[in-house]
C-alpha cells in the first residue's frame, strides 16, 4: 500500500494540470482567476505532502504565506477585472488587447 | 485497505471532480460553487496529512473570505454564461496538450520520490497543531510574517484604489 502523503503527490500534480489548463482554455477573467486559485491550492497540497514526509513543520509555514498572498493576489485581481469591466464592458480577456503588440 | 487510504481515494476523487466542474461550468458561478466544495475536499485531504491548522486556514480563508470576493464580483459585473469562440478548438486541444505533458513530466519526476514517510515519533500529539505551526511563524518566520501583514495592507489600498472609478 502506497503511502498517503506519496498519492498526495499526484493528487496535486493532477490539480495543478487542471488549474492550468483552465488557465489556458478559459476566456472568462474570472474563471482564469478560479484556476489559478486551484494551482495555489496544488502547490499548497506539495508542500504539505513533504511537510509530513519529512516530518517537519517548514511546510505548514510555507503553505501558510501562500494562502496569505494567494488573498492578496484575489483582492488585487478582482479589482482589476472590475476596473476592466467598467472601461471594456467585458471580462473576455480575448476582448482585452490594448497591450498586444 | 485503511481508513485513511479509503478516505483519501474518496476525497482525491471528489476533488478532481469539482475541480474538473470549476473548468468546464458554463456560468460563472456554478465555477464558483464547484471551486468552494473543491477547497472543502482539500481541506480534508489535508486533515489526512496531519496538516490541522492549514486545513482550518483553508476553509476560514479560501472558502471564506476569498469565494465570497469571488461571488460579490460575478453579482456585481452580472455575467451570464460564456459565448463559445470558434477558436476554441484549437486552443483547447493546445492547452490539453500541454496540462497532459505537464502531468506526464510530473508523474515520471514524482514516481522517483522515496516513498518512505518519517515517523512522528515524539511529535505525535502535536504536529500540524496550531501551537507548533504558530510557534514555528512567530520565531524562525517572524520577519517573513510582518512581510506578508504588510503586502496585505498594499493589497487592500492597491484593490480600493483600482476598483474605485473616482477618487
Amino acid at each position: 500500500m502506497y503511502p498517503i502523503p506519496w498519492l498526495a503527490l499526484f493528487l496535486a500534480a493532477a490539480l495543478f494540470c487542471l488549474g492550468m489548463f483552465g488557465v489556458l482554455v478559459r476566456r472568462n477573467a474570472l474563471v482564469v482567476f478560479m484556476c489559478v486559485e486551484l494551482m495555489l491550492n496544488a502547490a499548497n497540497l506539495t508542500f504539505l505532502a513533504f511537510a509530513r514526509m519529512r516530518g517537519d513543520n517548514i511546510g505548514h509555514v510555507s503553505a501558510f504565506f501562500v494562502i496569505a498572498v494567494a488573498a492578496a493576489e484575489a483582492a488585487v485581481g478582482l479589482a482589476i477585472v472590475i476596473a476592466v469591466f467598467r472601461s471594456r464592458g467585458s471580462v473576455n480577456i480575448e476582448d482585452i488587447k490594448t497591450m498586444k503588440h | 485497505m485503511s481508513i485513511e487510504h479509503i478516505l483519501f481515494g474518496a476525497f482525491a476523487v471528489l476533488t478532481l471532480l469539482s475541480a474538473a466542474l470549476v473548468i468546464f461550468a458554463k456560468s460563472p458561478i456554478s465555477s464558483a460553487m464547484a471551486l468552494v466544495s473543491t477547497f472543502f475536499f482539500l481541506a480534508g485531504v489535508y486533515v489526512l496529512l496531519w496538516a490541522h491548522t492549514v486545513a482550518a486556514l483553508q476553509i476560514l480563508v479560501y472558502a471564506g473570505a476569498i469565494m465570497v470576493l469571488f461571488l460579490f464580483v460575478i453579482m456585481l459585473l452580472n455575467l451570464g454564461d460564456e459565448a463559445p469562440s470558434a477558436r476554441m478548438t484549437f486552443s483547447r486541444i493546445l492547452g490539453g496538450g500541454a496540462a497532459v505533458g505537464l502531468l506526464a513530466v510530473l508523474s515520471i519526476a514524482l514516481n522517483r520520490v522515496p516513498k518512505d514517510v518519517a515517523s512522528l515519533g515524539a511529535q505525535e500529539q502535536t504536529f500540524g497543531t496550531l501551537r507548533t505551526v504558530g510557534q514555528a511563524i512567530f520565531s524562525t518566520w517572524l520577519l517573513p510574517f510582518e512581510a506578508v501583514s504588510l503586502l496585505l495592507l498594499v493589497a487592500m489600498v492597491g484593490a480600493v484604489v483600482v476598483a474605485k472609478s473616482r477618487i
